[in-house]
């Protein structure tokens, strides 16, 4: 009995690495769902913003990230039509109601609550120099910038997963 | 009681069976747990779904004492505790 309950307690996933690449609207809240679904089920969860990702956590881009509605088969409407202008503002409108509904709150109150909950956000130092942003274009809640090598530094450890959005 | 701890009826809950549950949680309660667990109990009774965000609004304790009073998943610690049924919620 001691022994099955020592089994439970070493596969259990201790730790999720989350590191998010892409800024469209389901990405983001994909990304953001799984870290604090982490944390209410008691495992610890970092996020590391990567190339496009970063735009979730820029200040001046918080609330235009947008849904694709081209080259996204999912949407169902032609790709023509979907390049239209204003239809990615209108389908992202659409998908944010719909998320309101079910209490899911906007990205900008959801990195407050991520960092409550604990998690850590990190953003990606190479595409911070890429994208030429400061530390000060960046939310409060980002902990720091960091390298690639440094994230990995964080991964270690028994039962950590990793993965890539 | 369901097989992972969760109480079936509330009014077999007492403050007595709390404080035991919440001991098996590792939890020991204080002045500060019974407002959280009236009001998880309120929103259970009007069939309010629970998430983080709720309790984070509801002017009784914000997120981050939330998880300061129940470490290792709020949600669900506070949930059984409060002997309502495990919440649903994915967020």
């Amino acid at each position: 009995m001691k022994q099955k309950a020592t089994k439970v307690e070493t596969t259990k996933v201790k730790k999720m690495m989350l590191i998010l690449s892409k800024a469209t609207i389901d990405n983001v809240y994909a990304c953001f769902i799984l870290a604090n679904g982490a944390r209410m089920e008691g495992i610890e969860a970092e996020i590391f913003f990567t190339f496009f990702g970063l735009e979730a956590v820029q200040k001046k881009k918080i609330e235009h990230l947008h849904v694709a509605t081209v080259g996204n088969p999912a949407m169902h409407i032609p790709t023509l039509l979907g390049g239209l202008p204003g239809m990615e503002s209108f389908a992202t409108n659409m998908m944010k109601k719909e998320m309101e509904k079910l209490d899911i709150p906007p990205v900008g109150e959801f990195i407050e609550i991520l960092e409550a909950s604990g998690a850590k956000l990190w953003a990606c130092k190479l595409a911070m120099d890429m994208f030429h942003l400061k530390r000060e274009d960046l939310v409060d809640e980002i902990s720091d910038v960091i390298t690639v090598g440094e994230f990995y530094t964080k991964a270690q450890g028994d039962n950590t997963h990793l993965m890539f959005i | 009681m369901t097989d992972q701890g969760y109480l079936t009826d509330l009014n077999d809950w007492s403050r007595e069976v709390a404080t035991n549950i919440a001991e098996e949680e590792e939890i020991s309660l204080t002045e500060e747990h019974w407002p959280v667990l009236e009001y998880l109990q309120n929103q259970h009774k009007q069939e309010i779904p629970l998430t983080i965000r709720k309790v984070g609004k509801s002017g009784i304790v914000d997120i981050k004492g939330f998880y300061a009073l129940f470490p290792g998943g709020p949600l669900k610690k506070a949930s059984r505790i409060a002997g309502i049924p495990k919440p649903a919620s994915c967020i």
